[in-house]
């Protein structure tokens, strides 16, 4: 299916000629972006409607020659579990570009661009099946997202951007040394130089290589999602990024550390991965707890996010490594409701820094009577983030606990502690920014959302009711597709 | 018909919640009152309704399940959100759609003056709702939706005047005492999980599923752990006075009426998981035991009404563990539904009191208010005489004697304990009643009860009185409309329910009449100033035993303190480590580069030799 | 009486760690670049004696090459201190160089 490709192509392009509109007029870009959306959103509708039904895990796939003397193909398949997190994407940009980047006066053709480079980034990142190609996606999502950063973000962007940058490159490149040792084993093998995801599975590894190539992998995706040690880039990367980005990184980009841990670390290297998953269980609680912990004691709002970010974040790791149907479809809602609930936030936390000047929350408080509508949109995402039953991250948590719980009880019970600790940062949260009496004499004049916000953030909203009430098409859908020739972890597909 | 009832009676509170929450805060305050008290009533009537048909025509084995949808299903795990009717969800219903009814009403009189009455009502319409739902469950994932949705109401509407910073610290506070308890209850049902694969009720409790041993402990006693956070039970109990900090309605309709309950619900509904953990068992009639002494204790040394009666609610939910914990699970229940009935009553004539005193809530600054207000004076001397049950005239009575008989019959210590606890509850709500209504007048009320107010209270004072009717003792009069009722879910009533001893009767009549004596010879009016009692013993029992400063101490400080040390993140100080070692190595190099020629031609120069050292050597 | 080669070399090296040890502890820059001369000349010398030793012209070629670089490279150290002298810098200390700006 061609379409596929279209999903790369389409931002693309969007992202050219958002780029050369911006050169003719600062207004024009900003419908441009939109547009790009839209279309964007009608291709994905066109893919998945055109799905053929009962066709088996794996729902599209395209190929192409690239460089065809190195083995290198433009190959791209989409199963559901891509399906998901592409129509994550494609939900969480709409935030991101209606409200977020309109506001941009800087060279706003540039902004939105590299913004739609981004996205096709990620779009690319989920559905290439070639790793050559994955890499590729893989550092042209990071790219233009370091230069949103330094040129768009706060007071000390450039520390922020260039420490996100060092350690997703590092460890990019640590994955790029596993894929060439991959490849160079395979070929060693059989003779051909590939460096399609299918063939390369078939490799047999000693269990020494394996661990090793694994841990390339696992390190990469690691510092993405981000687990524990490797977390420190992103509260200062959250933090100084301009809104679009904080969203688009704490929504979407995130998830493909998610994604790719399950794609190319369980699925590829499934023996080193159930040896490793003690360990990654380990970091995946100390996650959780060490996340919520330090968001408790955060002074500045889009740092408490951050670090709730990391938090979460932890459950999907737990997921991922419970190595069950369970805990890895539980591992994907958790991305889901995470990415809308914490973009929300995200998106509150910009508009109120747009509107006070300040992130910081002792120069809060008593903002629901000067913000109504905005506080109440922050009360209700910070409900959603701390796992309130019925809305989409009880759903991830509660699967991911219970995954767990039967491969390590101890395990869950901390997992369990940090939602206590999630329901601590989170009404901190809202206690000190919105309730309360206001700081010094009051709150001026301050302008509340309006329709337009509204209506966004009323949408993700209702997504995240509906992922938490009936969750199902997404359980269905979410299970990673088994490679043809290996079986799952867990054995057979159930 | 029957099947389409439940869902009906929890949609209509939902539906006001959600309209409201839409109205934005846009709604002028009449409608926003109506909607609220239609949908609540509303509600209140279908469950009429649906009482009368159920009873008129049970179902077969008394229970109807209705299934709504799957909620989740995956990898041999299956939640549905579904919904069972019972007898005892039938008198759940009862209980929160019935007092929640009048509450409604009455908050509509005692929420007048507010300017922000729709968000009121939003939060109280959907806390029915997820009461609702929490009793009508048949499955404990569904459950806990209500569960969780209820501490989430209690959390906005203690938390309801935000502009004053201690109600969002108690706000706050009560969440998060709850919330660890919730973690232990999810903790509870994960592993019930593991072992069933799912979480329907029916399936969990069918004989034998289970099994006793180590594992029916540990899950019993995870969900005893939520059962204590949400009914405030030691060591939990902490949040339930802070609480107080709310609007009065919400006091009587989560903090006394039904939201604290639902532990006490949660264990006569699975009641044969508890029976299988004969420890768990003991322990609960021993916590029950201890927090009913502990909080009456309190009660005893409070300063503030709102205080009083919450301490008293604790006490109060003390009895119903002692008593689910000796196996008496329809006493339990009677005794949770005259509490509802009787505390309700107590909450709401004491916020028409401090409505009338300008919001003053220190008893010791009230007084001689009964010539001022006879009928709230009434209902809640009819409010404190079901607390104290005094004999025969009241429903706490029959209530509070059904527990007292079982725990004989379990340890006569443990009846000793609670006939301790009865005669302490006598002393305290008669302190209270002859401080605020009788003696000299110390402020001067002002206004008048609204009718809307006054309708809930005479009602609630008829029930409060006449409503322990439908269950006796037999030394009384073989009644026994309740345990009959609820036999299908808790099992038919044991011959101890039935026999019941007229000297313990006697004994538990005495006790009361003993306390209001005493309570009389302390604090009966007379002239002059009264104050307090200030020593030792009364400021430990006001502060609550001091639970809190121990918690802060223990837990909270060093807790916050520790995080507020490694505010910077520990892990954050390893790559900039990194980075001063390459500054540092960096400036080392650098310093050879330093512009000038000689030193280059010398590093030139030793360059060369170590090379030619190196060539030449074999 | 003709010199061998071994001789030759002999004298180069020599000539040459004259000049090294002028350049590197001589801070005149004069004198500096008379050493850089002198170790110049040291390499053309053992050029010519590695011709002579195996009878091709190649090494007189490679001195006369070097002449040619010696005196390119004379003019050019000679008029950057010149240009150095011309900006007003009181002294031909090479160490007080060390900063390509002024």
């Amino acid at each position: 299916m061609m379409t596929l490709y279209g999903l790369v192509l389409l931002p693309l392009l969007g992202a050219a000629v958002a780029w050369l509109t911006g050169r003719a007029s600062p207004r024009a870009p900003w419908p441009v972006a939109v547009a790009t959306l839209v279309l964007l959103a009608a291709l994905l509708a066109y893919i998945t409607w055109a799905v053929p039904a009962g066709g088996g895990p794996w729902l599209a796939h395209v190929s192409a020659p690239w460089i065809p003397a190195l083995g290198i193909t433009l190959r791209c398949d989409m199963d559901g579990l891509s399906l998901v997190l592409l129509w994550l994407t494609v939900v969480l940009s709409f935030p991101c570009v209606l409200l977020a980047s309109r506001d941009i006066a800087d060279t706003p053709g540039t902004f939105h661009a590299l913004l739609l480079a981004t996205i096709a980034g990620v779009d690319g990142v989920f559905i290439a099946t070639d790793l050559f190609l994955f890499f590729f996606f893989w550092e042209l999502m990071l790219v233009p997202l370091y230069v949103l950063i330094t040129v768009w973000g706060h007071e000390d962007r450039t520390r922020a951007a260039f420490k996100f940058f060092l350690f997703t490159q590092g460890s990019g490149l640590l994955m790029l040394l596993s894929i060439l040792g991959l490849v160079f084993v395979h070929q060693h093998q059989t003779g051909i130089l590939t460096f399609d995801y299918f063939a390369l599975a078939t490799t047999h590894l000693s269990p020494v290589l394996a661990m090793g190539l694994m841990l390339g992998f696992f390190v990469a995706f690691a510092v993405k999602l981000p687990v524990v040690p490797l977390h420190v880039w992103l509260p200062d990367t959250h933090t100084q990024a301009p809104t679009a980005a904080s969203v688009l990184l704490a929504g979407v980009l995130l998830k493909t550390g998610g994604y790719g841990l399950i794609r190319f670390v369980v699925l590829l290297f499934p023996d080193a991965a159930a040896r490793f998953a003690p360990v990654a269980l380990a970091l995946g609680a100390l996650g959780i707890l060490y996340g919520a912990w330090l968001s408790l004691v955060q002074d500045d709002i889009k740092r408490l996010i951050a670090y709730s970010s990391v938090s979460h974040l932890g459950f999907v790791l737990l997921g991922v490594f419970s190595a069950s149907p369970l805990g890895m479809t539980g591992a994907v809602v958790q991305m889901v409701a995470h990415g809308l609930s914490t973009g929300a936030l995200f998106v509150i936390a910009g508009a109120l820094q747009d509107r006070l000047h300040t992130r910081d929350m002792r120069r809060m408080g008593g903002l629901w009577p000067a913000l109504p509508h905005l506080s109440s949109v922050g009360l209700v995402f910070a409900i959603a983030s701390l796992g309130l039953p019925g809305l989409g991250n009880f759903v991830g948590e509660f699967l991911v606990l219970l995954a767990t719980w039967r491969i390590s009880p101890p395990i869950a019970i901390l997992g369990a502690a940090g939602l206590v600790l999630s329901a601590l940062y989170a009404l901190t949260m809202v206690g000190r920014a919105f309730l309360g009496p206001p700081p010094g004499d009051g709150w001026p004049a301050l302008p509340d959302f309006g329709v337009r916000h509204m209506a966004v953030l009323g949408a993700a909203m209702a997504l995240l009711l509906v992922l938490g009430l009936y969750p199902q098409p997404v359980l269905d859908l979410s299970l990673p597709a088994p490679l043809p020739h290996s079986a799952l972890p867990w054995g057979p597909r159930p | 018909m029957l099947a389409l009832l439940p869902p009906l009676i929890v949609l209509c509170p939902l539906a006001a919640a959600t309209i409201l929450l839409l109205s934005a805060g846009r709604m002028p305050p009449p409608a926003a009152r109506v909607l609220a008290a239609g949908a609540v009533g509303l509600a209140a009537a279908l469950t009429l309704w649906l009482a009368v048909l159920f009873l008129s025509a049970p179902p077969p084995t008394y229970r109807l399940d209705v299934v709504l949808w799957h909620w989740m299903r995956v990898g041999g795990f299956d939640a549905r959100i579904a919904f069972t009717l019972d007898p005892l969800s039938l008198v759940m219903m009862l209980v929160v759609t019935g007092v929640g009814f009048l509450i409604h009403l009455y908050a509509c009189g005692y929420m007048r003056g507010d300017p922000d009455v729709a968000r009121f009502f939003a939060c109280m319409t959907l806390f029915v709702a997820a009461m609702l739902v929490l009793v009508l469950s048949s499955d404990l994932l569904c459950l806990y939706i209500g569960w969780e949705g209820v501490g989430l109401c209690s959390y906005l509407l203690i938390g309801f005047w935000y502009a004053e910073a201690a109600n969002g610290a108690a706000a706050r506070k009560a969440f998060i005492v709850t919330r660890i308890g919730d973690a232990a209850l999810l903790c509870g049902l994960l592993l019930l999980a593991t072992r069933i694969g799912g979480l329907d009720i029916a399936t969990l409790l069918q004989p034998g599923h289970l099994g006793g041993g180590p594992v029916a402990e540990a899950a019993a006693a995870l969900l005893l752990g939520g059962a204590l956070a949400k009914s405030a039970q030691v060591p939990f109990q902490v949040w339930l006075p802070d609480a107080m900090a709310g609007p009065t309605p919400v006091s009587a309709l989560i903090h006394a009426a039904t939201m604290v309950t639902a532990g006490v619900y949660l264990i006569a509904r699975l009641h044969p998981l508890f029976l299988a953990a004969p420890t768990v068992m003991a322990a609960t009639a021993v916590l029950g035991l201890v927090t009913l002494l502990l909080a009456a204790g309190s009660a005893l040394a409070q300063t503030d009404i709102k205080r009083i009666l919450a301490f008293s609610t604790i006490s109060q939910l003390g009895y119903m563990f002692l008593a689910l914990g000796t196996g008496a699970w329809g006493a339990a229940i009677f005794h949770l539904v005259t509490h509802a009935i009787f505390k309700a009553l107590l909450f709401m004539a004491a916020g028409a009191v401090i409505l009338r005193v300008h919001h003053q809530q220190d008893i010791f600054r009230m007084g001689g208010l009964g010539r001022a207000m006879p009928g709230v004076f009434a209902a809640f001397a009819a409010g404190a005489a079901a607390l104290a049950g005094l004999p025969l005239v009241t429903a706490g009575f029959y209530s509070k004697e059904a527990i007292l008989q079982q725990a004989w019959h379990a340890a006569p210590l443990l009846w000793a304990g609670a006939l301790l606890g009865a005669f302490l509850t006598a002393l305290y709500i008669s302190r209270c009643l002859l401080i605020v209504f009788l003696g000299p007048v110390r402020t001067a009320p002002t206004g008048r009860t609204e009718a809307s107010m006054a309708i809930p209270l005479a009602g609630l004072s008829v029930l409060a009185l006449t409503g322990g009717l439908i269950e006796m003792p037999n030394a009384i009069a073989p009644v026994h409309l309740l345990f009959r009722l609820l036999a299908p879910v808790l099992g038919p009533p044991t011959a101890e329910d039935a026999e019941g001893g007229a000297g313990l009767l006697l004994a538990g009549a005495l006790a009361p009449l003993a306390g209001i004596a005493v309570a009389w010879g302390l604090w009966r009016p007379r002239a002059g100033a009264i104050a307090p009692a200030d020593d030792g013993l009364a400021r430990g029992a006001r502060a609550g035993w001091g639970f809190d400063a121990i918690y802060g101490l223990l837990l909270v400080r060093p807790f916050l303190a520790l995080g507020w040390l490694n505010r910077r993140d520990l892990f954050d100080r390893v790559p900039d480590l990194l980075a001063a070692a390459t500054r540092w190595g960096a400036r080392l190099l650098g310093r050879m580069q330093d512009g000038r020629v000689r030193r280059y031609a010398g590093w030139i120069a030793a360059g060369t030799v170590a090379a030619l050292c190196l060539a030449v050597r074999p | 009486m003709t010199a061998t080669p071994a001789q030759a070399l002999l004298l180069a090296s020599m000539l040459f760690a004259l000049g090294l040890l002028g350049v590197l502890v001589r801070r005149n820059l004069l004198f500096m670049l008379m050493s850089i001369e002198i170790m110049l000349n040291a390499a053309a010398l053992a050029f010519v004696a590695a011709g002579m030793r195996w009878h091709a012209a190649d090494g007189q070629v490679m001195f006369m090459m070097i002449l040619a670089l010696a005196a390119a490279e004379a003019a050019v150290g000679l008029a950057i201190l010149l240009r150095l002298h011309a900006a007003g810098r009181p002294t031909l200390d090479a160490d007080t160089g060390n900063r390509l700006k002024g």
